[in-house]
């Protein structure tokens, strides 16, 4: 895609505005969902957006410290990395995003990136939650990188490439082209990996709403609060485009990409109303146990078949 | 029962009990002999819960009555063990070592009636009042209207009732006034 | 308000080596935005009104119920938060204890602004039932900005949803800022505070 710096940040701009407007009302409306599902009204699915405009709208807000105000805008820079490197939606020229050889690894390093950056500002802000919900988050997230890692090996084997708008090509003419469907361990393995990444029950463990009540974020209020609620959606709907562009095939079109987002997120949602949450040491027990061999499988099988 | 409250009596010289109930009984006791006592039927005759401890303000004797209630699992008996003190210096051998949970209550004790328990655990701190500077709240010559009334702000235009008189004129109205 | 001394707080109630550790400013007044904008904020207030989870009476048992399936308070808008920091409405459950107050005053002063506070049952009001008792304080607004009473021993479910309707309403059409209030008669407030929580061993305004 051969144009100007300018346009390029305009088509940027749009890109990231449309992921975190959809991926704040992909949130409110899986709360409507739940809501509908336990027999009441649920909040508004724009509930989300008042949330952040509140939020934004508070009169004071108090710092800690430098890595405290940096925190959150490590998040959302992190937020941010992550969504830029993956194409939204592919052959698109706004929601392309950018591209280049080897933005698979680089979107796995952003994927990381946010969450350290929290870490460091949720500790400075000296609440003992934070401290918990930190350590218990980084905890996790070792854990399920791993089977992440191991899937991601497997498909870059099968594919022979790391560039996902090339992973995306390659997948492209038939619903049987996609990795679901050409590498089902690698699938099944990154999508327990997402559970742990979305941070929903059973692997909530980092914001435990009776153990810890919010965890990392204790301390976050007001405009820096609004800052990680932003972040929230663009995150989310990053995650989902990227297992999207990974595993199923991408998206041509919006439409297409609105639908399947919607649905892997929905896994999410009915994994997390299934099941209680686990203590910390079991979930990272079990993604170092059965997905972990199922992700080893998957590069066994992609590398030797 | 009846045999091994007279063996209690004869072992302590404990005043004459008093009960209601087949199962509970209740026995002053001189306030010297009560650590023994207490000792004793925790270890021996099998009264291994305490209950809780209370207390009693009758400033019309000058005296503190505290109630160590212990019970028995076993057989479903409770014994009510009274301690007379003096009101003017209320001191009250502390039994923290038999049950750890007797701190608590002599922190309350302390805080409600003011009732010194030497050597009793954290007996200083403040429980549920924080900086309390009047007489114990529990006594009863403290008069908690009349403090709340001085402390807390009453909202005017309040109307009060004797709640015996007040029922009596709702329910059954004199006759006479109605005509 | 004049001079530079009068602006600090003394912050008594803390020892000599912890003073330098709080802040010791004033809460100060806000004025609002501009006539749409306080407008349209306004009403996003009004529609995300985060409630903090601290229960400080036997009124805390009736806000169980507005959270299950039957009353759902989620549909207007209301969730629980459980940091006052990040919350916005303080329901103080009625009746309240000296030493409960103390907490409630930090929890309140850490809240940050604009914040609302809607007292449950008579107890707050009057002293309810426990009006001559020896810890139990008589009027709340004599120690925080109570925006809506809701009457009752104990209010049921419907009428804190009455009421958090009509807190809706009063903060859209701008009726009720307990903030600012707060700091206005900020001296009156602390003295009242002061007057019954003996041990103040705490900053003057803690945020």
């Amino acid at each position: 895609m051969e144009h100007g710096l300018l346009i390029s940040i305009i088509y940027a701009f749009i890109s990231l505005s449309v992921a975190t407007i959809w991926g704040l009302l992909l949130g409110g409306i899986m709360m409507k969902v739940v809501a509908r599902a336990h027999g009441r009204f649920g909040p508004p699915f724009w509930q989300p957006i008042i949330d952040i405009i509140k939020n934004n709208a508070r009169r004071t807000s108090i710092s800690h410290g430098i890595m405290y105000f940096l925190g959150p805008v490590f998040r959302i820079a992190g937020g941010m990395g992550t969504f830029l490197f993956i194409p939204f939606i592919y052959g698109s020229m706004v929601f392309g995003n950018f591209s280049f050889a080897g933005d698979l690894f680089l979107v796995m390093y952003f994927i990381f990136f946010g969450q350290l950056g929290m870490a460091l500002g949720a500790g400075e802000s000296g609440h003992p939650y934070s401290a918990i919900g930190v350590a218990r988050g980084l905890s996790q997230m070792t854990a399920f990188e791993l089977p992440f890692a191991l899937s991601i090996i497997s498909i870059v084997i099968q594919y022979g490439t790391l560039n996902i708008t090339s992973i995306v090509a390659a997948q492209q003419g038939g619903i049987l082209h996609w990795t679901l469907f050409t590498n089902p361990l690698a699938t099944i393995a990154a999508l327990i990996a997402l559970q742990g990444m979305n941070m929903h029950n059973p692997f909530s463990i980092v914001i435990a709403p009776q153990e810890i009540p919010i965890g990392p974020p204790t301390e976050y209020h007001s405009n820096f609060l609004g800052l990680l609620q932003t972040n929230r959606g663009l995150f989310n709907i990053a995650k989902l485009a990227l297992f999207m562009n990974l595993y199923f095939g991408g998206a041509t079109n919006l439409f297409s990409m609105l639908i399947k987002t919607f649905g892997i997120y929905m896994i999410t949602v009915i994994v997390g109303a299934s099941f209680p949450r686990f203590r910390t040491e079991q979930s990272i027990r079990f993604f170092l146990g059965v997905p972990t061999v199922i992700g080893i499988l998957a590069v066994l099988v992609t590398g030797y078949f | 029962m009846k045999e091994f409250i007279e063996k209690l009596i004869d072992k302590y010289a404990i005043k004459p009990m008093h009960s209601r109930h087949a199962n509970q009984v209740f026995l002053t006791i001189k306030q010297d002999r009560l650590p023994d006592a207490l000792t004793w039927l925790r270890d021996f005759a099998g009264y291994t819960h305490l209950a809780f401890i209370t207390a009693v303000d009758y400033p019309e004797i000058e005296k503190i009555q505290l109630t160590y209630m212990v019970h028995n699992y076993q057989e479903n008996t409770d014994i009510g063990l009274r301690v007379l003190l003096d009101r003017r210096q209320p001191e009250m051998i502390s039994v923290h070592h038999l049950w750890q949970h007797v701190a608590t209550y002599q922190r309350e004790l302390h805080e409600m009636f003011g009732i010194d328990f030497p050597g009793s655990p954290r007996l200083k701190e403040n429980f549920a009042l924080e900086g309390w500077q009047d007489v114990p709240p529990m006594r009863r010559d403290f008069d908690t209207k009349e403090y709340a009334e001085k402390t807390y702000f009453p909202r005017p235009g309040r109307e009060t009732h004797d709640p015996r008189e007040y029922m009596k004129q709702k329910l059954y109205p004199d006759p006479k006034e109605e005509k | 308000m004049e001079n530079k001394d009068k602006m600090k707080l003394a912050n008594d109630g803390l020892p000599e080596h912890e003073k330098p550790l709080f802040c010791d400013a004033r809460p100060q007044t806000y004025k609002p935005l501009g006539k749409y904008v306080e407008k349209f904020l306004n009403w996003a207030r009004a529609n995300s009104l985060w409630i903090l989870g601290y229960g400080t009476g036997c009124g805390a048992i009736e806000l169980r119920p507005l959270m299950t399936a039957r009353f759902d308070m989620f549909r207007w808008g209301l969730a629980p938060r459980p940091t006052p920091r990040q919350a916005g409405v303080f329901v103080i459950g009625g009746y309240m204890s000296v030493k409960t107050l103390k907490r409630v005053i930090r929890s309140y002063e850490q809240m940050q602004g604009p914040k609302f506070v809607i007292a449950l049952g008579s107890c707050t009001i009057n002293g309810g039932m426990y009006w001559d008792s020896y810890n139990t304080i008589n009027r709340l607004d004599h120690y925080l900005p109570v925006d809506i009473y809701i009457t009752g021993c104990m209010p049921r479910p419907e009428a804190l949803i009455a009421g958090f309707n009509k807190l809706k309403a009063m903060i859209k059409a701008q009726q009720t800022d307990g903030q600012n209030e707060y700091a206005r008669n900020f001296d009156w407030y602390k003295a009242n505070q002061k007057k019954i929580v003996k041990d103040w061993n705490m900053p003057d305004y803690n945020w």
